[in-house]
């Protein structure tokens, strides 16, 4: 039967012209030819091409950076996968000789050095992981094969490359909106696969369905008990608790939800980043030049001391200084919450100011 | 076979226990068979499509247990769209008809309305065993009735199930005169509890041996329970939330001392860390502890706790445990034989552990059988470390949470570790791979995997010979379900018959064409061959172009009862 996956394969093909200068395709076989080739659809690095496997032996005894090298070959694959040196017993098609090779070969590694046959890698149409992240119909996954070619590489010399194309590749992929997600997502989890060590991966939030392979009951319990541990010390959650802010001089007001602190100084160091930016005049008065001065310390320094104190509004509609009370009785309280000046704190209590510089 | 009167035939046959056991017994002759048939009581129907409840009723007359899965195991992944299907009301009518005197009933991805709950529990006054797990469809009105009706009820068993909260007080439906309860399970439920009803409960039934409440019963109750319950094998702890000093945790500490039977340990649905030293007298009793729903305990508590479990043979934990504390487990936990380690974090995609955790347990626990493990990164050389420590493998299902992640150290595919894994456990009865894999993993699971029953392929493969490999050498293959991987109508039509010896094969976003499913359909009608089709995704124009189509998701399983008759719009059956 024909395959239909040399359609699939020219389809690819005449989109990844619009992003490369020259392309080689070659078409593929996947039954019964005796090897395997790779395509490369950015015809930048000639030889990453099939018949040049000993440059690619050639890297596999040296050090990680070597293989890092090799993770920015363009070849049409996984993010992170790797031509693996594949021992000319290993074809598949030399079945016999594979009966003969010993599955536990002391250093696995170095069994695989003189390669002939680089792994064959993408037939155009294999789901990478990435193509998955859409977890959407057959038709992106010709745009996502494309998103795989240019995610893979990763040195520096392709990076001019690389940043005209997502550009393009956008224009290309960009039909459907959703199909964005694998360009904007994919590109922290491509650096990190081609990485020997994933461990700096950055949270990225785009999910593929059913991914990982964890009852969704389960997955869901969880979501819900670490919210609930993380918040107030492991004692069971309640909704958000969220409370005006305002600050004297400020042109808006903001919102803190009280339930992501656990004591004051977590509130009042969180309160400090956020009204950073106001404050950075008086900064400018003290002495300090520019935003890279506001440190956290000069911060306190403002709202601690003689310029700003932290009052609160409880359930009585009593304005108090924010402190006095234990942290759990102050967010059963607290309805809104104001960060005004020392002077005008003076009505609550003359040793507010005093008490505020206790703090630091 | 003659010589024997059908009693002493009947009387033999009730010492073959397993279901594969008594199949084969009944292939033996016609005599057999019918003795084998009439004698049976417990029947295990893997598939429900597989054949319907009438010809069940009808084979099997002495039928007093019944065990039906309904959705393929993919569903727990969110992969099967709601309403495929998998209803148990016709079974619960039929039997009714039939007036099969039903005992118990398991059901596993079934879909349960309260309406069947009713029926069921008007129906069968003999009525015994209710487990449900991975179920949804049902509201807490439906175990209202169970409560309220099954008057001999001894076992409701509710695992990991999506009910809806009426916050009716199904508690309190449990007659005072019902006092048989022996298992009682609700650590699913989200809502809140009658609390008192639970109590009484708990104090006339003298039988309990096994409790796993929810996060709505708080310490005090437990305490209180614990008192009252101190024969009980079986505990899930709700909520283990109170403050160090109170009165409570004292009485708590003194009523956990006094069940010394408590061999399984389970729940802290929300706990407050710092205590779990109350639990630490039973330790050195427990054969099984599942923390796996307790993400507030932190690392070092978990490492207190396990330090005195020395006779554990079952721990489900979160990956929070690290690699550290792996090592603690394995040498503290000599007789463990399953462990699974959760990620605690699944949404951000990052787990605690790595491949040194697992080569720590595979050291220090020889009699580890089963595993299931969520990690960061896995190697070959570990894995082959694993194989040779631990060639005892029955489950063996490694999940990295990056699905093609090669060795984390010589970037190559992971083929070679679970070759060596494949090769040395002889016995491997179940195996899910993950990380970056070609079709050599497949041609050493052809060659070597000869137990192999159930297999779990995702983002794997190259070609079609990937899965040839599989289905031409795994004799005994019975589930094989495969996700994201290139394989297509070559290897779908490789060997249809195989197909019939299989209990189902599940491929979803693979390279099979609708034309490739539809050619399967035509030549092995005793299939049942779905197709999927969510969202429009294919498109029925008519002529051969359509067959060019790729299938998004395809179910196929044999089957006797034909076409089912509840498929819903989405779902086609070739």
């Amino acid at each position: 039967m024909t395959p239909p996956l040399l359609g699939g394969v020219e389809e690819v093909a005449s989109s990844a012209s619009l992003l490369a200068s020259s392309t080689s395709v070659e078409s593929v076989c996947e039954n019964g030819s005796a090897e395997l080739k790779e395509r490369n659809y950015m015809g930048l690095s000639d030889s990453s091409s099939s018949g040049d496997s000993s440059a690619i032996s050639a890297v596999t005894g040296e050090s990680k950076t070597s293989l890092n090298l090799k993770a920015t070959e363009l070849r049409l694959g996984l993010p992170g996968s790797q031509s693996p040196e594949r021992n000319s017993d290993l074809c598949l098609f030399a079945s016999t000789q594979l009966d003969e090779k010993p599955l536990f070969p002391l250093h696995p590694v170095n069994d695989n050095h003189g390669s002939s046959m680089p792994k064959n890698l993408l037939l155009g149409n294999k789901r990478g992981f990435s193509d998955a992240m859409d977890g959407f119909s057959e038709d992106k996954f010709t745009s996502d094969s494309e998103v795989n070619a240019m995610l893979s590489p990763r040195s520096s010399q392709n990076l001019e490359n690389l940043s005209s194309q997502p550009a393009k590749a956008k224009e290309v992929v960009g039909q459907k909106p959703a199909q964005e997600r694998p360009l904007v997502s994919n590109d922290p989890r491509a650096n990190n696969r081609s990485s020997a060590n994933n461990s700096s991966a950055p949270a990225t939030k785009a999910q593929v369905v059913g991914w990982p392979p964890i009852r969704s009951f389960r997955k869901n319990s969880l979501a819900t008990l670490s919210k609930n541990t993380e918040e107030v010390d492991g004692k069971a959650g309640a909704s958000a608790l969220y409370v005006k802010i305002s600050m004297d001089g400020a042109p808006y007001l903001r919102k803190v939800d009280l339930r992501n602190y656990s004591a004051y100084k977590e509130l009042s160091l969180a309160l400090e980043k956020m009204f950073s930016c106001f404050t950075i005049g008086q900064c400018g008065s003290h002495g300090t030049s520019g935003r890279e001065m506001l440190t956290e310390s000069k911060l306190k320094d403002l709202l601690h001391g003689s310029e700003y104190v932290l009052t609160y509004e409880d359930k009585d509609g009593d304005w108090m200084l924010v402190g006095d009370v234990p942290w759990e009785m102050f967010i059963e309280t607290c309805k809104r919450m104001r960060i005004m000046k020392g002077s005008d704190a003076i009505g609550l209590a003359p040793r507010a100011v005093e008490k505020s510089r206790n703090k630091d | 076979m003659n010589y024997f009167p059908d009693e002493v035939l009947e009387h033999i046959f009730d010492f073959v226990g397993s279901h594969k056991d008594r199949n084969s017994v009944s292939q033996v002759c016609k005599l057999w068979y019918r003795i084998e048939s009439y004698s049976r009581q417990k029947v295990f129907v893997g598939n429900c499509y597989a054949i319907g409840p009438e010809r069940v009723a009808e084979r099997f007359s002495g039928l007093k247990s019944i065990t039906l899965k309904g959705k393929p195991h993919f569903a727990d992944f969110n992969l099967v769209p709601p309403d495929w299907g998998g209803f148990v009301y016709p079974w619960i009518e039929a039997f009714a008809r039939s007036r099969v005197g039903l005992e118990e009933l398991r059901l596993k991805r079934m879909v349960v309305s309260d309406e069947s709950l009713e029926l069921l529990s008007r129906s069968f006054p003999n009525f015994k065993s209710l487990v449900l797990v991975s179920c949804e469809g049902f509201t807490t009105d439906g175990l209202a009735a169970v409560a309220a009706y099954c008057r001999q009820l001894k076992e409701l068993d509710l695992q990991e199930n999506d009910v809806e909260d009426h916050r009716g007080h199904w508690l309190s439906c449990f007659p005072e005169s019902s006092t048989s309860l022996v298992s009682l399970n609700f650590a699913c439920l989200k809502g809140d509890i009658n609390l008192p009803a639970l109590e009484r409960l708990v104090a006339r039934s003298p039988n309990l041996k096994s409790l796993r409440l929810s996060r709505a019963v708080p310490l005090d109750v437990l305490q209180r329970i614990l008192i009252r319950a101190p024969q009980l094998l079986d505990l899930g702890v709700g909520s283990y939330l109170h403050d160090p000093d109170s009165e409570n945790y004292n009485k708590l500490v003194t009523a956990i001392q006094k069940c010394k039977s408590v061999r399984s340990l389970s729940g802290f649905l929300d706990v407050a860390p710092h205590c779990l030293s109350a639990f630490h007298i039973i330790c050195p009793n427990l054969t099984s502890l599942n923390l796996s729903y307790a993400p507030g305990i932190y690392d070092n508590e978990l490492i207190k706790l396990l330090r005195h479990c020395h006779k554990l043979q079952r721990l489900w934990i979160l990956d929070c445990i690290g690699d550290k504390g792996l090592e603690v487990v394995a040498s503290t936990c000599k007789d463990l034989e399953e462990l699974r380690v959760f990620p605690s974090d699944p949404y951000v995609g990052q787990a605690a552990v790595t491949e040194e955790g697992l080569v720590a347990i595979s050291r220090g626990c020889q009699k580890l059988n089963s595993i299931l493990y969520f990690c960061q990164q896995m190697t070959n050389a570990a894995l082959i470390t694993v194989a040779k420590n631990c060639p005892n493998f029955v489950r063996f299902r490694l999940c990295i949470l990056d699905p093609t992640k090669p060795d984390a150290v010589t970037q190559q595919p992971l083929d070679e570790g679970f070759g060596a894994i494949v090769q040395a456990c002889k016995d491997l009865k179940r195996l899910s791979l993950s990380g970056l894999l070609t079709d050599q993993v497949f041609l050493y699971i052809g060659m070597y995997a000869e137990q192999l029953e159930m297999l779990s392929i995702a983002f794997a493969g190259d070609s079609d010979k990937g899965m040839q490999y599989v289905l031409k050498g795994c004799k005994k293959l019975r589930k094989l379900e495969i996700r994201d991987s290139p394989f297509g109508n070559a290897a779908l039509l490789m060997d249809v018959a195989k197909y019939e010896t299989m209990r189902s094969l599940w491929m979803s976003s693979c390279e099979v064409t609708l034309g490739g499913c539809k050619a399967l359909a035509k030549r092995m009608p005793g299939l049942n061959v779905e197709i999927i089709n969510e969202n429009d995704q294919m498109e029925f124009v008519g002529g051969c172009d359509d067959d060019r189509q790729k299938v998004e998701k395809m179910y196929l399983y044999r089957t006797l009862a034909g076409q089912r008759r509840d498929a819903p719009e989405f779902v086609w059956t070739l």
